[in-house]
Parts: structure tokens; C-alpha cells; sequence
């Protein structure tokens, strides 16, 4: 197939911002993980469980009783109200369900909207990173410009000094997720109260990712909305697909100051009308009746967390503890390889699947990325080979 | 611990010291010493594996049996239950409300020796007023797993 058409390139008319865009890293390792066979993979960054019954089957309920049209444009007031229901309950944040809450198509549109709701052509937004993949890109496809910055090299925290001296007459947020994919950090009260202090200092908002606040492990996870001064000016980004098993659901959803929810409602209302009805009751199920699931899924990761940190650690691969999510990402700095180099060999000689750190960002460069969100066969056994792979570089 | 320890366990019950000290921290002699101690202590009573007959041809007949019995006054439901509880074609006994007093399941290798067990044994036991049995027909689950036509990984590659 050629590009060509009647002498004109087509290729010519993809807009400039979206021809910039690089393609996502894990994309490119991906078509080559589905090429090879028998593969483990530690690589995709999803629950290894099915959806809990009860939630399954109220959507199935929903069904059978009509529930097919259309919800509003915001989302089925039942589900705001137990979204805001949660936050009150669970951090004492309180929003009011009508004007402060939107429900969105999983957490990724809630992030796209926010950046679009608040970003002016070339406004800069701090990211710290290593980042999930998509911060820089929402970033840049709303016009503005992402501005990198390296996260503590020991512990992936973001580091406020760093943010600080980033802060330019032009900055306009700071783009933050805890616990982090794709490190597994747990942003601390204290880092996130200096944070809070810089965004009050400067005057700029606070894009807050906390898709994996539910999967935490012995740590505390503090929404920045709940700190003094600060739930005005954070946009609270949350959903279901990590906590509840309901990747494919797409629900999730933004809490924040009602101009800027206003603001992305109407983005949202142009473009997507409103998130799946289906979604929706299934949502509102889970967070009525599923936090005996959480636990219990919770605690499963706990113990493929403890194994896979142990056995990573076992293998002479340094590995800071992750405290949410289901990610580790050992340094593989030791081997003197860099992250692409490692993920792709251990690929071709072992057929295990991990995800070079510098998909994430340059300073995710010298670590790869684990999922543990698979059975603890597969991560034993991915364990065994990553060990031969290791002393055979030696 | 302990508890952490018997929920791996009663998940798998192959799961070596080492890797359950690797998943819950804990060193693989305490875990031993744990395992060790809930063995003595008959917290965890044995060790078995769920076999899916029917997929062999020899299958086993299993049966549900109600029995209503007259309970005694010192005892209850306790001697009756215990005697019942000897016979090796019981493989499992419970005493439940409602209708009846204690749900037997049996098991033998014809419907004929089930039979001659209830007609033979059971039934004429002192206390034991009367039966109904149940054969099974089919498992669908059991202990907590989906014995057929359980749910695959459907991932597909995703960039995330």
C-alpha cells in the first residue's frame, strides 16, 4: 500500500501535533512480545482477575431491565453520589455529586479532558517521571508543552526542589499519580505537602492521578485534594479499572472545583456524550457492595509483591520496595545494559516480557518494569529465567 | 501470620516454606514452624487434592443423603452423628437446620453400594428415623473451584 494518492502524500495531512507525538515505547515492545511464542509476560499493566460476579451481574440486570439509553452527560446522579460518598468516607473529602463530580470513559479520559479544560497553547505542565505513558501526550495534544522532571532516584518520588526550580512564568500545572505506574511509588504525606506548597506559591493547579489509590500496601495513600488549601485547585482523577478488576468497563472519573468540572463536562458532553450506561451500574455496584473483593484481591497482590521484590532482590537485581499499584521496577543497571537492550534479550533468549523503564521516560532509563498482576506460577518461572538470563550476560 | 499462612495454604497446599516465606515475609523456618504447629494443633487437618472424576471412566457415585434422626437426651445429636460418621462410605457429615438433622454425603463405587449402605446400615440404625437419598448428578463446582468451563485469560496487548 502506498502512501500516495494522485501525487499527494497523505501522510502530509496528520496534524503536526499528532505526528510529534512519539509512539507509546511499551507499543513498539508489544508487537514484538505478540510475534514471539510461549511468551511470560510481566508486561501488561492490568488485574489478572475477571471482574467480581456481583458487579458482572448487575450490569446484566441493567440489561435485561433496559437500561440501554444514554445517562446524563456527567454520569448517573446514583453513581456521583456514591463516587462522592466514597471520597467523604474514605479520605473526608467532600464533593457535591451534582457539580463537582463528572463520570468519564476510565480515568484516561478524565486526565485528556482536565488538560484540555485548563491548558492555553503553550502552557507548561510539570511532570515528574518516570510517568505512565500517556501524561506527556494529553499534555502535548492540548497544546501545551510537558515539562520532565527526574523523580528521587531511589524511592521515584517526585522531588519538590526539582518541581520548583521547573516553575516558569508559563507553568500552569503539576501532573502527579500515587501510587505510580510505573514504579509502584506511594507519593509520602510530607513530599505531597511540599507539592501543595509550590502549587499554592505559584498559583497552579494539580492534575492528580489516583487510579491505584485502592491498591496500596502497608503505606497510607493521601489524595493532594484532602491537604490544607489544596481541594480547590486539584483536579482528583479516580476509577475502577485497577481496584475492582473493571478494566473494560471504562468508568472513571474527576472531582474538582465546579468550573473547571464545568469546563470538561462540556469537552466531555462534544465528544463522548456520556461514559456507558453499562459501565455505569456496574460502577455503582462496586462501590456499594465490593470492598470484601478489594481486600481479598488486595491481599493476593500483597503476597506476588512480597515474592516478586524477594525473587528480583534473590537475583541481584536491586529493587526498592513498591507500595502500590502492581509494578516493581528493579534497576537492571548491573547488567550494563541498557533497558531496551535488556527487555528485548530477555525477550529473544528466555521469552519473558518486561517493560524497558525508558518507556516511561529518560529517567526510567537502567530499570524495567514487572507487573505481578499474574498467577504466581508465571512469576516464579519468569523468576527462574530472568536468574539464567542474568549470569549468562555475566 | 498464622492466618496468612493457612489462606495460602488452603489455596495450595504445594506451595513450598520458601515460597510462602518469599510471600509473606516471613523467614521459611518460621514458616515451617508455623505449618508445623497448626498440623499438631489439627488447625489444618489434611492435605488433599480436588480430583475432577468424571473426566476418568471409573467415576465414583456420590449421594446426598437426609436423615432424620431421634435425637438422644444426653448427647443430642452427637452419638447418632458419630456412629454414622465411622461407616467409610461416609466421606462427609454435617448437622444442618431445617427439615431434616444431618446431611450425609456418600460415596461408593456403584449406585448399588450406595444403595446397600442406606438400606442395609443406615436406615436401621437405632435413632435414625428416616432417609432420602440424592444421587449427584454432576459437579459443578467445588471447594471454592469451577470444575469446567471456567473463565480464560482474555487479555489482549494494551498499551498502558
Amino acid at each position: 500500500m502506498s502512501g500516495d494518492v494522485l501525487g499527494t502524500d497523505i501522510s502530509s495531512f496528520v496534524a503536526r501535533r499528532v505526528k510529534d507525538l512519539a509512539p507509546s515505547g511499551i507499543r513498539k515492545f508489544f508487537d514484538l512480545v505478540a510475534s514471539t511464542q510461549g511468551v511470560i509476560s510481566l508486561s501488561i499493566g492490568e488485574p489478572d482477575f475477571t471482574t467480581p460476579w456481583h458487579i458482572r451481574d448487575s450490569a446484566i440486570q441493567s440489561i435485561k431491565k433496559g437500561y440501554t439509553m444514554y445517562t446524563s452527560n456527567a454520569g448517573m446522579p446514583e453513581l456521583k453520589e456514591e463516587i462522592a460518598r466514597y471520597l467523604k468516607r474514605s479520605y473526608g473529602l467532600e464533593y457535591d455529586p451534582a457539580t463537582q463530580i463528572l463520570v468519564t470513559v476510565g480515568v484516561s479520559e478524565a486526565l485528556d479532558l482536565a488538560a484540555r479544560a485548563i491548558i492555553e497553547s503553550e502552557d507548561e505542565v510539570i511532570i515528574p517521571e518516570p510517568c505512565y505513558v500517556a501524561y506527556p501526550a494529553v499534555v502535548n495534544l492540548a497544546g501545551g508543552t510537558p515539562v520532565l522532571v527526574p523523580t528521587d532516584s531511589s524511592t521515584f518520588e517526585p522531588v519538590p526542589e526539582i518541581i520548583e526550580e521547573n516553575v516558569t512564568s508559563r507553568t500552569k500545572a503539576i501532573l502527579i499519580g500515587s501510587p505510580a505506574n510505573p514504579t509502584g511509588a506511594v507519593i509520602s504525606r510530607r513530599v505531597l505537602e511540599e507539592i501543595a506548597d509550590i502549587s499554592i506559591a505559584h498559583n497552579l493547579i494539580v492534575l492528580s492521578d489516583e487510579i491505584y489509590a485502592r491498591l496500596i500496601y502497608g503505606a497510607e495513600h493521601v489524595p493532594i485534594a484532602s491537604l490544607p488549601g489544596m481541594k480547590e485547585r486539584t483536579v482528583l482523577l479516580g476509577g475502577f479499572s485497577k481496584a475492582y478488576a473493571m478494566t473494560g468497563w471504562r468508568i472513571g472519573y474527576a472531582a474538582g472545583n465546579r468550573n473547571i468540572i464545568s469546563a470538561m463536562t462540556k469537552i466531555h458532553q462534544y465528544t463522548i456524550m456520556c461514559a456507558p450506561t453499562m459501565g455505569q451500574v456496574g460502577a455503582i455496584e462496586a462501590l456499594r457492595e465490593a470492598d470484601g473483593d478489594v481486600s481479598s484481591m488486595v491481599e493476593d497482590y500483597n503476597r506476588r509483591r512480597l515474592f516478586i521484590v524477594n525473587g528480583l532482590r534473590e537475583v541481584g537485581l536491586s529493587c526498592p520496595e513498591p507500595r502500590g499499584a502492581f509494578y516493581v521496577f528493579p534497576s537492571i543497571r548491573e547488567t550494563g545494559l541498557t533497558s531496551d537492550e535488556f527487555a528485548e534479550k530477555l525477550l529473544t533468549a528466555e521469552k519473558v516480557a518486561v517493560v524497558p523503564g525508558v518507556a516511561f521516560g529518560q529517567s526510567g532509563e537502567g530499570h524495567v518494569r514487572c507487573c505481578y498482576a499474574t498467577s504466581l506460577e508465571d512469576i516464579k518461572e519468569a523468576l527462574t529465567r530472568i536468574d539464567r538470563f542474568i549470569h549468562q550476560q555475566g | 501470620m498464622l492466618n496468612e499462612v493457612l489462606k495460602i495454604l488452603e489455596e495450595d497446599a504445594r506451595r513450598t516454606p520458601d515460597d510462602i516465606a518469599a510471600m509473606t515475609g516471613l523467614k521459611p523456618e518460621e514458616v515451617s514452624s508455623i505449618i508445623k504447629k497448626a498440623e499438631e494443633d489439627r488447625l489444618i487437618v489434611k492435605y488433599k487434592a480436588i480430583v475432577n472424576w468424571s473426566k476418568l471412566q471409573d467415576e465414583h457415585i456420590l449421594a446426598l443423603i437426609e436423615v432424620k434422626t431421634s435425637p438422644e437426651k444426653e448427647t443430642g445429636f452427637d452419638a447418632i452423628a458419630e456412629t454414622i460418621a465411622r461407616y467409610p462410605q461416609v466421606n462427609t457429615l454435617y448437622l444442618v437446620s431445617g427439615t431434616y438433622d444431618l446431611a450425609v454425603i456418600a460415596v461408593g463405587k456403584t449406585l448399588q453400594e450406595i444403595a446397600s449402605f442406606v438400606t442395609q446400615k443406615l436406615a436401621p440404625l437405632e435413632g435414625v428415623q428416616s432417609t432420602a437419598t440424592h444421587f449427584l448428578l454432576k459437579k459443578y463446582k467445588e471447594d471454592g473451584v469451577i470444575l469446567e468451563g471456567g473463565e480464560e485469560n482474555r487479555r489482549q496487548s494494551v498499551v498502558l
